[in-house]
C-alpha cells in the first residue's frame, strides 16, 4: 500500500497527539458537567476557564474579552452575525460581507436578508483581495456590522486587516473577522488589529473537530442563538463539550508556541510544491495572491482538464487533495472563491486546493511534483479541450443545469 | 462513492483517443458544467466498426465514455442506438446518483453521432429503426 500523505488540510487535520493526551482524562476521570456545585463538575469548569486562556493567548485578547465556545466555526460564524444583528436591529438592517466569505457567512446573511435585513457583497480583485474603496463606499448610515475573513481557506489569499479594521473603526462599524484559516499560521492580535468578533475552529489548530469558538471584544453585546440552561455567558447554552474545549484550549497554546516555527516549515514547502509544479507543467496557474497568502496554502488551476480526476489519480497515488471542481461539491456548483476572481466556471474546474501541514515534508512535495506532471499529460491527452479548442469555444452553447452553494 | 468498474474504466479506458478517419463526431456536454464528451465512430454497411472518445470531466464522464465504446463496438446502428444512460451505468455497477444526471452523458454522445452519420448518409433515425 502506498504512503498516504494529506495535502488536503483544509479539510480535516490529524488530532496532535499532546491534544489528545490532554482530552482523555475528560472523557472519563474527570466526567463532571462544569454546571454542577460538587468537585467533579467545579473541575470540569476550571478545565474550560484554562482553554478559555489558552485561546485567549492565541489572538492576544484581553481577559476582559469573551472566548464562547460553539460546536465549531461553523456556528461561530451564524451566532456572530445573526447574535449581533438580532441585539442591534434598532441601530440598523444593514451588513457588509465580502464575496469570498465562507458558506457560514454567505448563507447566514442570506438568511437574514429575510428577516428584513440587507446586505453588500464587496468585490474583490483578480487575487481575491477585498477591494477597500468598495468597502468604504458600502457602508450606509444603516450598516450595523462588518464581517471580512482573515486568510482564505481555498485560494490563500490573506486579507489586509489592519486597513480593513481602519475604515470600519472610522465608521464606529464593529468588524467581525473569521479566522479559520489563520488562526495558528499567522500572528493574529485582536486588540491592535481592531477586531470586535473572531471565529476560530479548533480542527484546523490541529484540535479536535466540532469545536470552535467565537470571541467577543467587551463591550460587544450579542444576542444568543440557541437558548437554554445559559451556558457560555448566556450566549450558548448546551452542557459543555469538556474534552473538546481543553482539547481546543490545548491546541491553541501549541499552535502560539509553534507559530514561527510551523509557519516557517510550511512556507517553504509551499514555495516549493508551487515553484515545482508551475515549473513542469504547462498551462498551470496560481490562484489567490502570489505573496499574501497563507504559509500552508496553494492552489494551482490546470487548463483543459477537470480537477476530479486529476484529485482521484492522485488519491490511487497516495496524495489527499482537494479541487474546487463544481463536480465533487455536493451541490455542483462552481467555487464561489474563484468566480469572484474574474476564473471562468469552466476554468474552475481544474483548480487543486493544496494544504499544507506540520507533518508535511519536503520528501513529500518533492514526490508529488514527480507524480503530478504524467497525470495532466495523461487527462489532457483524453481531453477534446486544447489550446487549438479553447473553453471559450463552448460557452454560447446551452446548458441545461444551474447549481449554486447557496441558499436562494 | 465509485465502484471498482468506474475506477478501473477511469484509470484505463478503453479506445481513448480522436478518430482521424471518423465517418461522423457526436459531440455532447459543455466545459462549464464539467463534462465534455466526443464520440468518434467509423460505420460499414450500418455497423459500427470503430469507437473512440475524447473527454474533459470526471471520473464518471470518462468512465462512462469508456464503458460505451466497449458496449457499441461491431453493433449495428440500430442496436447501438438502442443502448441509454441506465445501460451505462448498470455495466459500470452504477453510478453516484449526483452524477447520473450530468456526467452520464456518453449515450447521448453515441447518439448523437449516429444521428450524424446517418444525416450524412441522407437517413435520418426513422430509417434504421
Amino acid at each position: 500500500m502506498v504512503e498516504q500523505v494529506n495535502f488536503n488540510h483544509s479539510a480535516g487535520v490529524p488530532i496532535d497527539e499532546r491534544v489528545l493526551q490532554a482530552m482523555e482524562p475528560y472523557f472519563r476521570k474527570f466526567y463532571g458537567n462544569p454546571s454542577s456545585v460538587h468537585s467533579a463538575g467545579q473541575q470540569s469548569a476550571k478545565a474550560i476557564e484554562n482553554a478559555r486562556v489558552q485561546v485567549s493567548q492565541l489572538i492576544a485578547a484581553d481577559s476582559k474579552d469573551r472566548i464562547i465556545f460553539t460546536s465549531g466555526a461553523t456556528e461561530a460564524n451564524n451566532l456572530a452575525l445573526q447574535g449581533f444583528a438580532y441585539r442591534h436591529r434598532r441601530n440598523g438592517n444593514h451588513i457588509i460581507i465580502s464575496q469570498m466569505e465562507h458558506l457560514s457567512i454567505i448563507n447566514t446573511v442570506k438568511f437574514l436578508s429575510k428577516q428584513g435585513f440587507e446586505y453588500n457583497q464587496v468585490k474583490v480583485d483578480q487575487y481575491g483581495v477585498i477591494d477597500t474603496q468598495a468597502l468604504q463606499k458600502a457602508i450606509t448610515d444603516q450598516t450595523i456590522i462588518i464581517s471580512i475573513q482573515h486568510g482564505n481557506k481555498e485560494v490563500g489569499t490573506i486579507q489586509p486587516i489592519a486597513k480593513i479594521s481602519k475604515i470600519a473603526n472610522d465608521a464606529a462599524i464593529p468588524l467581525h473577522v473569521d479566522a479559520v484559516a489563520s488562526a495558528g499560521q499567522i500572528p493574529i492580535d485582536v486588540t491592535k488589529m481592531g477586531i470586535s468578533m473572531l471565529s476560530l475552529s479548533s480542527n484546523d489548530l490541529y484540535g479536535p473537530k466540532g469545536v470552535g469558538a467565537l470571541f467577543t471584544k467587551r463591550g460587544i453585546s450579542i444576542q444568543p442563538i440557541l437558548l437554554g440552561g445559559g451556558q457560555e455567558y448566556g450566549i450558548r447554552s448546551g452542557s459543555e463539550n469538556v474534552a473538546g474545549i481543553v482539547g481546543m484550549g490545548a491546541a491553541a497554546e501549541i499552535a502560539q508556541q509553534q507559530l514561527e516555527k510551523n509557519a516557517t516549515h510550511l512556507r517553504g514547502l509551499r514555495d516549493n510544491l508551487i515553484k515545482g509544479v508551475l515549473n513542469k507543467v504547462d498551462e498551470a496557474y496560481l490562484n489567490g495572491h502570489p505573496k499574501n497568502r497563507l504559509p500552508n496554502n496553494a492552489n494551482i488551476r490546470f487548463a483543459f482538464i477537470e480537477g476530479e480526476s486529476i484529485t482521484l489519480h492522485l488519491s490511487l497515488h497516495g496524495f489527499l487533495v482537494a479541487t474546487s471542481s463544481a463536480c465533487t461539491s455536493k451541490t455542483l456548483a462552481p467555487s464561489h472563491c474563484l468566480l469572484s476572481m474574474g476564473v471562468s466556471e469552466a476554468e474552475a474546474h481544474g483548480a487543486l486546493q493544496l494544504t499544507l501541514g506540520r507533518e508535511n515534508t519536503l520528501n513529500q512535495v518533492d514526490r508529488f511534483i514527480e507524480v503530478l506532471p504524467p497525470i495532466i499529460t495523461k487527462l489532457r491527452a483524453m481531453s477534446p479541450l486544447s489550446k487549438d479548442v479553447p473553453y471559450d469555444l463552448f460557452e454560447d452553447e446551452e446548458h441545461d443545469h444551474e447549481h449554486s452553494h447557496e441558499h436562494d | 462513492m465509485y465502484t471498482q468498474k468506474v475506477i478501473e474504466h477511469f484509470t484505463t479506458p478503453r479506445n481513448m483517443g480522436e478518430m482521424e478517419d471518423a465517418d461522423a463526431i457526436g459531440k455532447v456536454g459543455n466545459p462549464v458544467c464539467g463534462d465534455l464528451i466526443w464520440i468518434y465512430i467509423k460505420v460499414k454497411d450500418d455497423v459500427i466498426t470503430d469507437i473512440t472518445f475524447k473527454t474533459f470531466g470526471c471520473a464518471a464522464a470518462i468512465a462512462t465514455s469508456s464503458m460505451i465504446t466497449e458496449l457499441t463496438k461491431g453493433k449495428t446502428l440500430k442496436e447501438a442506438y438502442q443502448i441509454t444512460r441506465n445501460d451505462v451505468a448498470e455495466n459500470l455497477e452504477g453510478l453516484p446518483p449526483i452524477k447520473m444526471h450530468c456526467s452520464n452523458l456518453a449515450a447521448d454522445g453515441l447518439h448523437k453521432a449516429i444521428e450524424e452519420y446517418l444525416e450524412k448518409t441522407g437517413r435520418t433515425i426513422d430509417d434504421i429503426k
